[in-house]
């Protein structure tokens, strides 16, 4: 399972190498989303420190389904998910693969937005091991969610639209949970105290192991399905 | 054969129809004018009369839909029955989930000043909402009755963890709505409140049950027409074109000749 997982995340990355599609399309438009945020607050500096977190968060959940229906054009294209079904690979084994290749893409995603906030916001970045569990927990749930609500969309003609639909409420959590343990980490939150922010990883590990397992068990029947 | 274009009620439906309104009118009558005002929420105590059996319904139309989704997915309980079942009850409970959205929020408007607020109960009532109508709306856009039983049944159990933990808010958050009224050891509601509340549970019930009958037999009448309608239609063009004689009634040019209804419900 974790050899398919391997060859499924080098088989997209290498898509994603040759093709360029998140780097030219996706990165640049979730920029464009905080730009528009910073329109959206009327450029209202203690306004837009106070909201960073939730607006970065935002911008990654928007970028998230991008990358999610992109990791899924690249299979409907030509068929080439017939191949995905025919070749051998374990159904578990291509789940983590497209995950993990998605997760990447986002990770790389979210340090430029980083970047962004500190920039454009004016955020000032603290809490280094909070920050950066509280995103690789988060990443890894929203790769993981957005890869099985993918498959489940894959084959169908209004998937386009369907995917946010379906993904939107189901990444709420996410956001709220990431949002809150990124105030926690910039000492934005009430309580000042960066243990709250600890709390709200548990929440965020729950997500991501209930996404990983769910799509590791379902993911075969529903590549049959769609 | 079988007419698709056929009402999808019977004796039950007309008798639990009939009984639905005239508990909602007693309880309407019960819950306005019987019931005293209450000594700390006034007047309008009276959405206690609605609002909490009307999630309640929420949450069994929810509850049935994921029910009927796990019997689907057991290989050996799997039959398009329980497909029905899920969606008939994932929209009635779609329908009462915006009805506890709704009354909820005028409540709340008369008791905290508010419409909305950010709650735990309500933030969560509102993402189930979302993820009703993502169920719906994904149901309606698959065409294998295989891939779309498959796919929404995973869909209705992620629901079903929501409405658990819909359920346990206020219990597990320090939120502003109340707590549970009626579940606990000592009931801190009495006479006709107490009365009034219970029927309206009895109302409510009445007219879920009433709409998932009725939901679940439309279902089976769209099957049908899908399986049959083509068919039929090909008869009827057959009948116009050998003459208005052949067929059974007289039928105007142009209108479609049909059977006799005759209902079947599986």
């Amino acid at each position: 399972m974790w050899r398919d997982a391997l060859v499924v995340a080098a088989k997209d990355l290498r898509i994603e190498g040759r093709a360029k599609v998140a780097l030219n399309q996706v990165i640049p438009y979730s920029l464009v989303v905080l730009l528009l945020f910073g329109f959206a607050f009327d450029q209202d500096r203690p306004l837009l420190v106070q909201a960073a977190p939730g607006l970065f968060w935002l911008a990654v959940l928007f970028s998230g389904l991008l990358a999610v229906q992109r990791s899924f054009a690249i299979e409907t294209a030509d068929g080439a998910v017939d191949n995905l079904r025919m070749s051998a690979l374990e159904p578990a084994g291509v789940f983590l693969g497209k995950a993990a290749a998605v997760a990447l893409e986002l990770l790389v995603l979210e340090a430029l937005l980083a970047g962004g906030i500190v920039v454009l916001f004016h955020s000032k970045l603290a809490g280094a091991g909070l920050l950066i569990a509280s995103a690789l927990l988060s990443t890894a749930g929203v790769a993981a969610s957005g890869v099985a609500y993918g498959a489940l969309s894959m084959g169908l003609r209004v998937r386009e639209t369907l995917l946010p639909l379906l993904l939107a409420p189901v990444l709420a959590p996410v956001v709220l949970a990431a949002t809150e343990a990124w105030r926690a980490a910039f000492g934005l939150s009430g309580g000042g105290s960066s243990s709250e922010g600890w709390r709200w990883l548990g929440l965020l590990a729950c997500f991501a192991a209930i996404y990983l397992a769910g799509g590791v068990l379902s993911f075969g029947a529903l590549m049959e399905e769609t | 054969m079988r007419n698709p274009v056929a009402p999808s009620s019977s004796r039950l439906t007309r008798v639990l129809g009939w009984s639905a309104l005239a508990t909602l009118a007693l309880n309407t009558w019960w819950g306005l004018w019987l019931s005293p005002p209450d000594v700390v929420q006034g007047q309008f105590v009276r959405m206690l009369y609605v609002h909490p059996a009307v999630a309640t319904m929420c949450y069994a139309g929810f509850g049935i839909c994921a029910l009927a989704s796990i019997a689907w997915l057991w290989p050996r309980l799997r039959s398009p029955r329980w497909d029905r079942m899920a969606v008939a009850g994932a929209e009635v409970g779609a329908v009462f989930c915006l009805a506890t959205l709704v009354t909820g929020s005028i409540w709340g408007r008369a008791s905290w000043g508010v419409w909305w607020t950010w709650d735990a109960r309500l933030t969560l009532t509102a993402i189930l909402f979302a993820l009703s109508l993502g169920y719906l709306a994904l149901r309606r856009a698959i065409d294998n009755p295989h891939s779309r039983a498959l796919a929404s049944s995973m869909v209705a159990l992620l629901m079903a963890l929501t409405v658990v933990v819909d359920h346990y808010a206020t219990s597990w958050w320090n939120t502003l709505h109340q707590g549970t009224t009626l579940l606990q050891p000592d009931p801190t509601i009495h006479g006709w409140q107490l009365a009034t509340m219970l029927l309206s549970f009895l109302a409510f019930g009445l007219v879920f049950a009433w709409m998932l009958i009725h939901r679940y037999r439309l279902e089976v009448l769209e099957e049908r027409y899908d399986q049959e309608g083509f068919s039929m239609a090909l008869e009827a063009r057959r009948a116009e074109a050998t003459g208005p004689e052949a067929t059974a009634g007289s039928v105007a040019p142009g209108e479609v000749a049909r059977p006799p209804v005759e209902v079947h419900i599986r």
